[in-house]
């Protein structure tokens, strides 16, 4: 740039001789000069202002754009930070004490359609009627051509099915992948299991939610993905599970009855190995929930621990062994058995009549209710209740099920000393047969106090004393005899020295007003080996008629026990429980001086 | 002098923008590897998963009794019964015949991967 000179000497001479003051000129060119140099700065100022704003724009931009991004696009795991264990993310197996499955998944494919994009709507209703004859054609037909954009076809597919459809050729039937829950076993501890359905569906994936049994309980558990590679472990033997569902099963058909509970536990750890309940149902198609009839009749219904039965002379055994930890008798007390025993306008009689005096031990083994009773009236209505809590008889069982919160017992509204007398012989107080289960384990643990459990247990239970060592041990003897010399005979099992109390009740009337003369519960509450206690077996039948005599036996003598017999016949090698000779008693020495 | 300053300073920019390249290309490689061996475990888990729940479906205990059922003849399979405890001293020590051959032998390795 050419700078103009302040003074420029033409102009100054100029103005010279015309006489001006050439300061003017001076002035003139400052401002001017002045002028620019305001422009140019202001220039500059702009330009860097205009740079700067650019920049925030940018800035702004970038940062409103990748939040735009990131609201708009589907989320996605991190690639490079995944551990190992979380790759597959499915619900956790659940498998019994051993490792087997009992439950896993498997990959399957749903079939959904998006109507809009189907070539020929008629021929793929045609052909997917052909695939799946289950299929309404009519309601098909009318949502394929209809308006609407999208629809469930089947839920799950079987990969035959899947190919049938791809067959089909038609672009508006697509498929997405499904997790479905498989139970390899069938039928076996279907009540125990539960069942799985879909939660919310989506259509690349589906929630897999349990809807009973251990399912539910644990859905939380079986669904965290840090534990999906570890299989929930349950305390069921398989092998076990399978023969005592078989035994029992036969059973029921040949006692004729419309029901029956199997429970088998382990005394010292309260493990149940098995848990059956007739009639059963296939967790893998889980049928639905009846809402008509009575509820106890659907094979959804678990009698070992939703169904509240009175139980029978085999809670017997429970006042008799508190009488013992009282001191009120010992087993070779006499007891005054005259009937009928006559209480208000009731009277209690026995099946048979005992004579006027039998032992204590007798009373158990005879199964005599007047001779029960007779104790409960020594025992008093507070101590019995107190004995009764301890024993878990006021509560639902702790059972890891989501049905054992509907086994809440039955007690008495008012308890008054005629009921202690019915409750001392099984009558008046209704509980589950888990409750039983759990209540013999006790005994049979000598009186600690056993919860049963449906999970795998680390160690054996140290629970709270209910009843001395001894008084146990004298329970448990005298439910030996009851099964090597009183009612429940058919149960002896050579090598097992099995020991129990039988129970029969009458079936209440559903509607009120007194009990059925020929519908009976039929129990046997059994302990194997009696010198050893380590298992306690269940059977409950329900509505049992033996017919093979001349007249129909329903007594739990005839009936539970052979079952029951049967089964520990068939579980016992299974658990890997040697026949044992049975050690003799020891001969009872007195001191007679000193 | 100058000159040959900026000379080596876009060299330098030259250099070190192909070493950022090649480490990005390299790392994304890696991921995408890494990626590629998780949807493997996957499918191989899966895998596992169907060959097991079909191990237990094949093993179910009612199958087997209907087998042991069927080929009562043959193998004269009968529920475990108490008698059938021994002593080890019971036992003889068996002559030493060779296995049976294995005449169908199934697939069930999981090493290879299926496109699909």
């Amino acid at each position: 740039m050419i700078r103009t000179p302040l003074r420029p000497l033409a102009r100054i001479l100029d103005a010279r001789a015309k006489g001006e003051n050439p300061d003017a000129i001076e002035r003139e060119n400052i401002r001017i000069r002045h002028e620019q140099m305001r422009d140019r700065a202001r220039m500059r100022a702009e330009g860097r202002l205009l740079v700067l704003g650019v920049m925030f724009f940018c800035a702004f931009g970038v940062i409103g754009g990748r939040m735009g991004v990131l609201a708009s696009t589907e989320p996605s795991e991190p690639r490079s930070s995944v551990a190992g264990a979380q790759i597959l993310a499915q619900r956790a197996d659940i498998v019994d004490r051993q490792g087997r499955i009992l439950a896993t998944n498997f990959e399957t494919h749903s079939l959904y359609a998006q109507p809009p994009q189907m070539v020929d709507p008629e021929r793929a209703v045609e052909e997917l009627v052909r695939i799946f004859p289950d299929l309404d054609r009519e309601r098909l037909t009318k949502d394929l051509t209809g308006k609407r954009k999208f629809l469930w076809i089947k839920k799950k597919l079987s990969p035959e099915q899947k190919q049938a459809v791809h067959d089909i050729g038609e672009p508006g039937l697509l498929f997405g992948p499904r997790e479905m829950r498989l139970y390899p076993n069938g039928k076996l501890a279907s009540h125990v299991l539960g069942g799985a359905s879909f939660g919310r569906e989506g259509v690349h994936a589906a929630e897999v939610i349990g809807v009973a049994g251990v399912e539910k309980t644990f859905d939380e558990r079986l669904r965290d993905p840090a534990h999906g590679h570890e299989p929930l472990r349950l305390s069921l033997d398989l092998s076990v599970q399978a023969a005592t569902e078989r035994v029992l099963d036969g059973g029921m058909k040949l006692m004729n009855a419309k029901g029956a509970t199997a429970i088998l536990m382990e005394v010292k750890t309260g493990e149940i190995l098995a848990l059956a309940s007739l009639p059963d149902f296939d967790p893998n198609d889980r049928p639905r929930a009846p809402t008509e009839g009575n509820p106890s009749d659907s094979p959804l219904f678990n009698r070992a621990v939703q169904g509240v039965y009175e139980l029978g002379s085999t809670f017997k055994i429970f006042a008799v062994a508190q009488a013992l930890e009282l001191g009120l008798i010992n087993p070779s007390t006499l007891i005054d058995t005259k009937g009928p025993l006559r209480w208000g306008k009731h009277r209690i009689r026995d099946f048979h009549d005992y004579g006027s005096e039998m032992t204590a031990t007798k009373v158990i083994v005879k199964s005599s209710n007047i001779g029960t009773a007779r104790i409960a009236q020594m025992i008093g209505i507070e101590r019995q209740q107190d004995f009764m809590k301890r024993l878990g008889f006021f509560e639902p069982t702790a059972v890891e099920m989501v049905e054992a919160k509907g086994g809440q017992p039955l007690l008495p509204p008012r308890w008054s000393e005629l009921s202690t007398m019915t409750i001392s012989y099984g009558h008046g107080l209704s509980a589950t047969p888990m409750h039983l289960a759990a209540a013999y384990a006790t005994l049979a643990n000598g009186g600690r106090k056993v919860t049963p459990s449906l999970l795998r247990q680390p160690a054996a239970q140290l629970g709270p004393r209910v009843m001395s060592e001894q008084s146990a041990r004298a329970s448990m003897t005298m439910l030996r005899k009851v099964v090597s010399e009183g009612t429940a005979s058919m149960g002896e099992v050579e090598g097992y020295a099995v020991a129990g109390k039988t129970g029969t009740a009458d079936k209440p009337k559903e509607r009120g007003g007194g009990y059925y003369d020929d519908k009976v519960i039929a129990t046997f509450a059994s302990v194997f080996p009696a010198h050893d206690p380590q298992y306690v077996l269940v059977v409950t039948l329900d509505e049992p008629v033996e017919t093979s005599g001349d007249e129909p036996r329903r007594t739990a003598g005839w009936t539970a026990v052979p079952v029951a017999a049967e089964i520990i016949r068939r579980v016992a090698p299974l658990l890997g429980l040697r026949p044992q000779i049975e050690p003799g008693e020891l001969a009872g020495i007195t001191l007679t001086s000193n | 002098m100058r000159s040959l300053f900026y000379v080596l300073t876009a060299l330098a920019v030259i250099g070190l923008a192909f070493w950022a390249y090649r480490e990005n290309y390299r790392t994304q490689a890696a991921l995408s590897q890494a990626e590629q061996l998780q949807h493997e475990i996957a499918r191989t888990r899966q895998r596992l998963r169907v060959l097991n729940a079909e191990w237990a479906y094949l093993n179910r205990p009612e199958r087997l009794m209907e087998l042991a059922e069927l080929n009562f003849d043959k193998l004269g399979l009968l529920p475990l019964q108490p008698y059938q405890f021994g002593k080890i001293d019971q036992v003889a020590y068996p002559p030493e015949d060779e296995m049976l051959p294995i005449l169908n032998p199934i697939e069930v390795s999981g090493m290879e991967v299926q496109e699909p």
